[in-house]
């Protein structure tokens, strides 16, 4: 099996992590993962913010270069690449107006559709060799969080139920694991405000934490390098949002995956976070 | 990088309108977005509020819109959309008022953390293709003289391989570089508008 690939920024820095466990989980399912040759940024939402054609041509131009590279379909783990990714091909396809004017941006037509999809929808389609392929069932409780960027908005990604999404629960079913019912799975964690405003993110995130910890989870999964900075590297402002310490780890779903195959922790990235991960196999008593 | 510098003359609901095609008389004020913002209790105006400024079309209220602290901290998390029964698509009118509020000097001093924060961003993939986080941060640091925000996680950041020293540099730059300076172009408005045509650089 082979796909395109679109690592983005944050999977080559501070979500290192994600991207070694995107890697690992596809080498050990024998996926061939093609990076999109010489990709840029997607801008983010600093583009969207600043310029709204150049938020729309990036990605665009990323698309382009897919198609020049016989890429039908492109997998983005990042979320908000996911999202940015989407919005832009959309947006293309449904305003000729507006395609035209970023081929003149671009100064090269756009090419054929290219399909993006984000890392659950991924693993939700090779599922059956994950479920053959489990060495060590994941075996613990975890709170499942999406974020926005996967889900919404529902116009535009239309992917899973907006309000309430259930495809990474049956993911970690497919892992041997168990899920929590939980009342902030879509709730934001603060996204680009970590660095200009830490104590909204604080405070934002401290509520996807508290309640996670509230219903037992052992652990928070994610499938969004933001949400995984959030909550995981801005733990200090969480628990001083919370008023105490909140030892609750936050895992990437492909972490998740990995440990069920049999991946070692450290081909996973497990290392680098900032809570540490005591849930490595086997199966050590839940502290 | 440059900011679109949109007309600022005439009813701001118009102007919207023509820019964004958000309806802002499509809201009926049941007040979904403001029950939703995860932003709201932050905020000095609640995000159903915002609306009702455009709708009335009275200056003080647009000018209070735009002067607001609730415009910069939207997250863009699109919540508000998502369930809004009428499809305002009100993060797309807030991208708006923001353009506006720096248009027309007005903007809320909580800008200015957050648009420092986005050029440094922007820059850097003009620069590189992809984002060099160690120069975002210094950049950002700088533009605010936030020096010590932060220092504490500088070593564990390294440690654990999250923050590269050196930049991720693609080889088709100066393509990348022309997309920027074309985008730019296009965001001018026309000659002879309101505004005129003003640069706002990054650094």
């Amino acid at each position: 099996m082979r796909i395109g690939y679109f690592p983005g920024c944050s999977l080559l820095g501070s979500s290192r992590d994600f991207g070694e466990s995107v890697r690992a989980v596809a080498a050990a399912l024998e996926v061939e993962l093609v990076e999109i040759p010489d990709w840029h940024c997607c801008g983010a939402s600093s583009a969207h913010a600043l310029n709204h054609l150049l938020a729309t041509a990036l990605p665009a131009n990323l698309l382009a270069s897919a198609a020049a590279a016989g890429l039908d379909e492109v997998v983005a783990p990042c979320a908000a690449c996911y999202n940015r990714l989407v919005g832009a091909g959309k947006a293309v396809e449904e305003d000729p107006a507006l395609r035209s004017q970023v081929e003149r941006v671009l100064d090269r037509p756009l090419g054929a559709k290219v399909r993006v999809i984000n890392v659950l929808e991924w693993l939700d389609r090779v599922k059956d060799r994950i479920a053959a392929r489990v060495k060590q069932p994941f075996g613990r409780t975890v709170a499942c969080y999406y974020g926005c960027l996967l889900v919404r908005p529902p116009r535009t990604v239309a992917f899973d139920r907006a309000e309430d999404p259930t495809s990474m629960e049956a993911l970690v079913a497919v892992a041997g694991g168990k899920t929590v019912q939980w009342c902030f799975k879509t709730e934001c964690c603060g996204a680009g405000l970590s660095l200009p405003r830490t104590s909204s993110v604080g405070r934002l995130a401290g509520r996807i934490v508290e309640d996670a910890s509230a219903r037992k989870a052992e652990a928070i999964v994610v499938a969004c390098p933001m949400c995984h900075s959030n909550l995981d590297l801005r733990r200090g402002a969480i628990d001083q949002a919370l008023g105490s310490p909140h030892p609750l780890p936050v895992l990437f779903v492909t972490q998740v995956v990995g440990l069920a195959l049999g991946l070692s922790p450290k081909s996973l990235g497990l290392g680098r976070h900032f809570v540490p991960v005591r849930l490595e196999p086997p199966a050590v008593a839940a502290g | 990088m440059s900011i679109t510098q949109p007309a600022t003359g005439g009813r701001l609901a118009d102007r919207l309108q023509s820019h964004t095609r958000v309806d802002v008389s499509r809201c009926y004020q049941c007040g979904k977005c403001s029950a939703g913002c995860p932003m709201a209790e932050e905020m000095d105006h609640p995000p159903s509020r915002l609306l009702r400024f455009v709708q009335t079309h009275e200056p003080r209220h647009e000018a209070a819109l735009l002067a607001s602290r609730a415009i910069w901290l939207c997250l863009g998390c699109e919540t508000c959309v998502s369930r809004c029964p009428n499809d305002v698509d009100l993060p797309r009118a807030i991208d708006f008022f923001r353009e506006q509020a720096l248009a027309k000097g007005v903007a809320h001093r909580e800008a200015r953390a957050i648009l420092a924060f986005h050029r440094a961003f922007l820059g850097s993939i003009e620069r590189h293709g992809r984002l060099y986080e160690l120069e975002l941060i210094a950049r950002y640091k700088l533009a605010t003289g936030r020096l010590m925000q932060d220092v504490a996680l500088a070593p564990s950041m390294f440690a654990k391989g999250k923050i590269g020293l050196l930049p991720h540099r693609i080889s088709g730059r100066e393509a990348l570089a022309r997309i920027f300076e074309r985008a730019e172009a296009a965001a001018q408005p026309p000659e002879g508008t309101a505004a005129g045509p003003r640069k706002e650089h990054a650094s």
